[in-house]
């Protein structure tokens, strides 16, 4: 009763809160709407999420529980994680992705220039997984290397005609030296300076991209990109789309790939021992300098990469499209998915572009939604929907002695 | 003429920068008290310039006077906005009081977003035109002459009568030195017996109240207002926090002045297209040479 009682002057408490900003609107003419329905479902929404809310502290006190995942999650990730059956599970789903394009309701243009988008944000957000997952470095400006590799191949090739194999390497090439160039300085930053700094970072490149009118066309943006072509044929539009459906798809695998070799490399192992320690870890005689910019440098070289596809997937690159959301969505992905699992940015980089996409009522909520998830997610499951597992150490020796004792 | 242009210049820096400093007040406060960047801090500024917009055009619907609008919208907004910043710290960021750094930093982000496309989908996408609440006076500007708009006039005079009683507030008040006590050490003062939730409560309802208070000026004197301001001012009240001394009262007005005097002057002598950047440029040079600011303290870091 007591509960209740709270929970609905909680709900009082968000109407009146939210009573000039969704309750009032001022028409054009200066004459005022009213919308009381807002405010009524309002209240209602926030009385059950109260309650929630509070049934979830009162149980966090009492006994330390965690969210679970629901039981069918947990076994289909179990059949995942096993050796035996993964193998299995991997080729099905990639003859299912190869598919695609012949399927006949997935294997429209737009379905697939959506899944090129979603596949591309997967090489983004793992990309960014390596140096916010791995190394706990909090990057906030991680559309500005989107930004640099989206432009690179834009205007290599409308100003001097090169083709999509060359700009790719030179996308990365570009986006590496930018990388360097920001964190070099930026070394000794702790972590919330350093987000701020690389937000800084990403505004700065924005606006040098608005007003360089001559070069980047300003907020027009660069349009008319070629495509990238088969051996130097025109493809038409519908196989275009699908010629770079397989390389998104392409270059995806090599992300995982590379980046879960990563992970167990001692590069990898020395940047997960950052994250967890800073100052243990150099005392461990890792070189800090050396290995931070190592992931600053890999991190980046994707986000030019994923730039280098998106501006030849759309053909037109504006700096509308690198906006600090931007960077803020590709944060939530990783924040969402599990910082510094593989399994997890992937599946959440999905979840976040695809969920909208289809869910047509949902899209225009999209970014409120994502700012709620993130809120949630560090409130509920700061571990993200798929936790990064942790290498550990079983030294049997010292189990038996344990038990011994 | 030359002369008058440089005092243009320098008068409208002042009153820019006593917005930043207002809102970089917020910054500075809590961050002095719970070491957290609050990201939704420029949010906190936008919705706080929205309800004042909204309450100016209800009561001039109903018909109120004229003269009363601008009090009653401003003391609306004040109110409602350090409701917000209440609210906010209780969902986003007390029960992660414990958590790892960047946990709270995370959840403020995510903050920022949902209360920009909160008001986005609530409101309007577009640009508002903000009433023209500030009241002309003549007799004060004939002194002046034409370097000083009436509304110039009236952002300096408020911004810097409420840092000066802020200023006063912390220094001599239980509730201030009870504030001052928390941030140097909050278990401690939690052993001498004061509330250190309620003092973070108080803190974030008084930066609140500050960056609405600087959301009204600065939206009468630009004449609209859109969901998306909150993210510029609120980087640059942060550079002008950082570039202070971030946690320091006084840092953040003297940064705040330097950062509206300096975007000023590059405005008036090399470009405007470019000022943004400056002040964004301003953020990562101090960051990286001098992260104390100008009036901050050196902290060593101990393992």
């Amino acid at each position: 009763m007591k509960r209740i009682f709270k929970a609905l002057l909680v709900a009082v408490w968000f109407m009146v809160l939210c009573s000039p900003i969704m309750g009032l609107h001022v028409n054009p003419d200066n004459s005022i709407s009213f919308l009381w329905e807002r405010l009524v479902a309002l209240g209602i929404g926030i009385f059950f999420a109260s309650l929630v809310w509070d049934w979830y502290f009162s149980r966090v006190q009492t006994s330390a529980v965690h969210m679970h995942m629901p039981k069918g999650v947990t076994a289909t990730l179990g059949l995942f994680k096993q050796k035996k059956t993964r193998g299995a599970c991997l080729t099905v789903l990639l003859l299912f992705l190869v598919a695609i394009p012949f399927l006949p309701v997935l294997g429209s243009i737009y379905q697939i220039s959506i899944l090129i988008s979603a596949l591309i944000y997967v090489m983004l957000a793992l990309g960014l997984n390596i140096v916010v997952g791995l190394a706990g470095q909090l990057v906030l400006g991680y559309a500005a290397f989107y930004a640099i590799g989206a432009y690179t191949y834009a205007l290599l090739t409308t100003y001097f005609g090169f083709g999509f194999w060359i700009c790719l390497p030179i996308g990365g090439i570009m986006t590496i030296l930018f990388g360097l160039a920001l964190g070099f300085p930026v070394l000794r930053l702790r972590g919330d300076y350093l987000a701020i700094v690389t937000l800084g970072f990403g505004e700065i490149v924005r606006l040098i991209l608005l007003n360089w009118v001559g070069v980047t066309g300003g907020s027009h943006g660069i349009s008319n990109i070629p495509k990238p072509g088969l051996f130097g044929m025109e493809l038409s539009l519908q196989s275009n789309t699908i010629y770079l459906y397989y390389l998104c798809l392409a270059a995806v695998i090599v992300t995982i790939i590379t980046i879960s070799r990563l992970k167990n490399s001692r590069v990898g192992l020395a940047l997960q021992a950052l994250r967890e320690d800073e100052i243990a870890s150099e005392a461990m005689g890792i070189n800090l300098t050396r290995v931070k910019l190592m992931a600053f440098a890999l991190s980046s070289a994707w986000a030019g990469f994923a730039g280098v596809f998106f501006a030849a997937k759309t053909s037109f690159v504006n700096p509308a499209s690198f906006t600090f959301m931007e960077s803020a969505m590709m944060l939530s992905m990783v924040v969402l998915g599990g910082m510094g699992s593989i399994t997890g940015v992937t599946l959440g980089a999905l979840i976040l572009i695809l969920v909208p996409e289809y869910l047509r009522a949902f899209a225009d909520y999209r970014m409120l939604l994502f700012g709620a998830t993130m809120v949630l997610m560090m409130i509920f499951r700061p571990q993200g929907l798929i936790t990064g597992e942790r290498r550990k150490y079983h030294i049997t020796a010292l189990e038996g002695r344990e038990e011994q004792a | 003429m030359d002369f008058q242009y440089f005092i243009e210049l320098f008068f409208g820096g002042l009153t820019r920068g006593s917005i930043y400093a207002l809102i970089a007040l917020g910054y500075t406060l809590v961050y002095g008290i719970i070491g957290l960047i609050n990201f939704a801090h420029g949010e906190i500024y936008m919705v706080g310039a929205f309800t004042a917009l909204l309450v100016a055009g209800l009561l001039g619907y109903i018909g109120f006077p004229e003269g009363g609008i601008l009090i009653v919208a401003a003391l609306a907004a004040i109110v409602w906005t350090s409701a917000y910043g209440y609210t906010m710290e209780k969902i986003a960021y007390k029960p992660l009081r414990n958590a790892p750094r960047l946990s709270p930093l995370i959840s403020a982000i995510g903050m920022s977003t949902f209360l920009q496309n909160y008001v986005l989908l609530a409101q309007t996408p577009d640009f508002v035109p903000f009433p023209m609440l500030l009241p002309e006076i003549d007799g004060i500007l004939a002194l002046f002459g034409d370097v000083l708009g009436p509304s110039d006039f009236f952002i300096l005079v408020v911004s810097f009568t409420t840092m000066v009683v802020l200023m006063l507030w912390i220094r001599y008040t239980r509730m201030g030195k009870a504030m001052r006590a928390t941030a140097q050490n909050r278990t401690m003062a939690m052993l001498l017996g004061i509330d250190a939730n309620h003092i973070i409560s108080v803190t974030f309802i008084v930066g609140s109240a500050l960056a609405a208070l600087g959301g009204v000026l600065i939206a009468s004197h630009m004449g609209q207002i859109n969901f998306g301001i909150g993210f510029l001012a609120g980087m640059k009240a942060f550079t002008a926090a950082v570039l202070g001394g971030i946690g320091s009262v006084p840092g953040a007005v003297v940064g705040g002045l330097v950062l509206g005097l300096a975007e000023s002057f590059t405005t008036g002598y090399v470009s405007g297209n470019y000022e943004d950047v400056l002040s964004f440029c301003l953020l990562i040079l101090i960051l990286i040479f001098r992260p104390d600011g100008i009036l901050g303290k050196r902290q060593v870091q101990k393992v």
